[in-house]
Order: structure tokens, then C-alpha cells, then sequence
């Protein structure tokens, strides 16, 4: 049988590696795969402790379900805006992307 | 060492791998594939787990939708980027040391929890995990209330993308 420990190593380098792309990539699309991957990490990690904890409570599953839906709803958000701020102002580097910096 | 044990650790290594992919890939459609391959690794970590419903929806609308948005999100706004401009910011080392530093604070934190090498209860004979989770999602006394909100929230993000990205012109 495989540990618990080695899902949540799994998990913790996931998220780690999406911490690096959403801090460190420079288009605003590659930031929003970062933040993917950290979802991804979030759910292994639910889903690991519902199989490794109490089967009869579905807590584990049911909230990685909404995490689904959080992050389609996100994703279609986040990308409706990036294509917004494209169209208008032709770029998609988080860091010219300064129209309401004071 | 078990096939079980195996097939995670190939796959546990291909889901990092393509995951720093990723993150460190120059051209962003093959950062969008690779994150392609990163979410198919992880729901063989979910079939791996007993949880072949869950499974089924990551490929269904990770893969199938949110990745391809993606897809299509990178190529609607290429023409930026497409250059040799460098990919990732000046300050993408602290990027990397504060990544690392949660890494390795989240695997001293848990290495230092009781639980931590604990190994699963075989499943009950019969159990049934699907069944259960969805009457999980719709019984009033568990989780039909996020499960109404989640519902709101698509609604909502729905609406929102179309009005963010309608082209008025």
C-alpha cells in the first residue's frame, strides 16, 4: 500500500511549483496556468485524506468538486479579462498591465 | 515494493515533471500541453486513490475545457509574446527560493504530524463511492447548500466572461 505521506510530498511539490510559476512568470496567461496547477495540488490533497480518513464522510470528494467548478469559473473569468485588457491595450505582461496604479 | 507503489512513483514524477514544464516552458502553447500532461497524471493519482468519479470529471472538464481555454486564450493574444523577450520576471528568484521555502516548510510541518506514514483501510466489500457522493451532493443535511452556490457561482462567471469579453464594436 502507498503512504499517505508520498500523496501529500506529491501534492506539496505541486503547489510549490505552481507558487513559482504565479509569482515569477511575466504573461498574464502563464500566471493563470500556475494557478492551476496549485488547484491541482489542493484537490490530490483532499481527495487523499477522504481515502485515507473516514470513507463514510464524502467531505473529501464533494469539495473537490467544487473546487471543479470554482476553477472553471475562475479560469472563464481570469481569461475573459486577459482578453479584455489584450483588445484594449495590446499586451498581456502582468507587469504593463498598470492602468490603475496610482 | 508493490505494482501499486510503481505506478505512482512513475507517475507522481511525470505529473512534476511536466508541472516544472510548465512553469519554466519559453513557448505557452507547450506550456498549455504540458500542463495537459500534468492534469492527466493527477487523475491517475485520483483512480489510484478510489476516486474514479473524480477522475472522469478532471478529464472531462480539466482536459476538455479548461485546458483547450487555454489553448485558445495563448492564441488570441500571442502576437506579444511570441518574441525572444525573456519569460519570466527580474525577480523570478525569489519566486523560486519563497517556492522552495514553502516546500520545505509543508514537508517539515507534516513529516512532523503522527499521521503522516499512516496507510489506507482496504475499501468495504460493496462499497459504493459514487452513490454515496452523490447523495452526498444532494442531501439537505450534507452539501446541497455549496453544492446550490457552486451552481450560482458558474452561473455568475458565465454571465461575467461573456461581458468582460464581448467585443462592443
Amino acid at each position: 500500500m502507498i503512504p499517505l505521506s508520498w500523496y501529500l510530498i506529491l501534492s506539496a511539490g505541486l503547489f510549490s511549483i505552481g507558487l513559482f510559476g504565479v509569482l515569477s512568470r511575466r504573461n498574464a496567461v502563464a500566471i493563470l496556468l500556475g494557478v492551476e496547477l496549485m488547484l491541482n495540488a489542493v484537490n490530490v490533497n483532499l481527495v487523499a485524506f477522504w481515502r485515507y480518513g473516514d470513507l463514510a464522510q464524502m467531505a473529501g470528494q464533494v469539495f473537490a468538486i467544487i473546487v471543479f467548478a470554482v476553477a472553471a469559473a475562475e479560469v472563464a473569468v481570469g481569461l475573459a479579462l486577459i482578453i479584455s485588457v489584450y483588445r484594449r491595450r495590446n499586451t498581456v505582461v502582468a507587469n504593463d498591465i498598470d492602468l490603475m496604479k496610482w | 515494493m508493490t505494482a501499486q507503489q510503481i505506478i505512482f512513483l512513475v507517475v507522481g514524477f511525470v505529473t512534476l515533471g511536466s508541472a516544472l514544464m510548465v512553469v519554466t516552458s519559453h513557448n505557452l502553447i507547450h506550456a498549455a500541453l504540458w500542463l495537459v500532461s500534468t492534469l492527466f497524471g493527477v487523475a491517475i493519482i485520483y483512480t489510484l486513490l478510489n476516486a474514479g468519479f473524480l477522475a472522469v470529471v478532471q478529464v472531462v472538464v480539466y482536459i476538455g475545457a479548461i485546458a483547450i481555454l487555454f489553448i485558445f486564450a495563448v492564441m488570441l493574444t500571442r502576437k506579444d509574446m511570441r518574441d525572444q523577450s525573456p519569460q519570466l520576471n527580474k525577480n523570478w528568484w525569489v519566486g523560486a527560493l519563497l517556492a522552495v521555502v514553502t516546500f520545505g516548510g509543508l514537508f517539515f510541518l507534516l513529516q512532523s504530524w503522527s499521521g503522516f506514514s499512516r496507510t489506507a483501510a482496504d475499501l468495504p466489500s460493496g462499497f459504493d463511492a459514487i452513490g454515496r457522493l452523490g447523495e452526498a451532493l444532494v442531501s439537505p443535511d450534507a452539501f446541497v447548500l455549496p453544492f446550490e452556490v457552486a451552481s450560482v457561482l458558474l452561473m455568475a462567471a458565465l454571465v461575467g466572461a461573456v461581458y468582460l469579453a464581448f467585443n462592443r464594436k
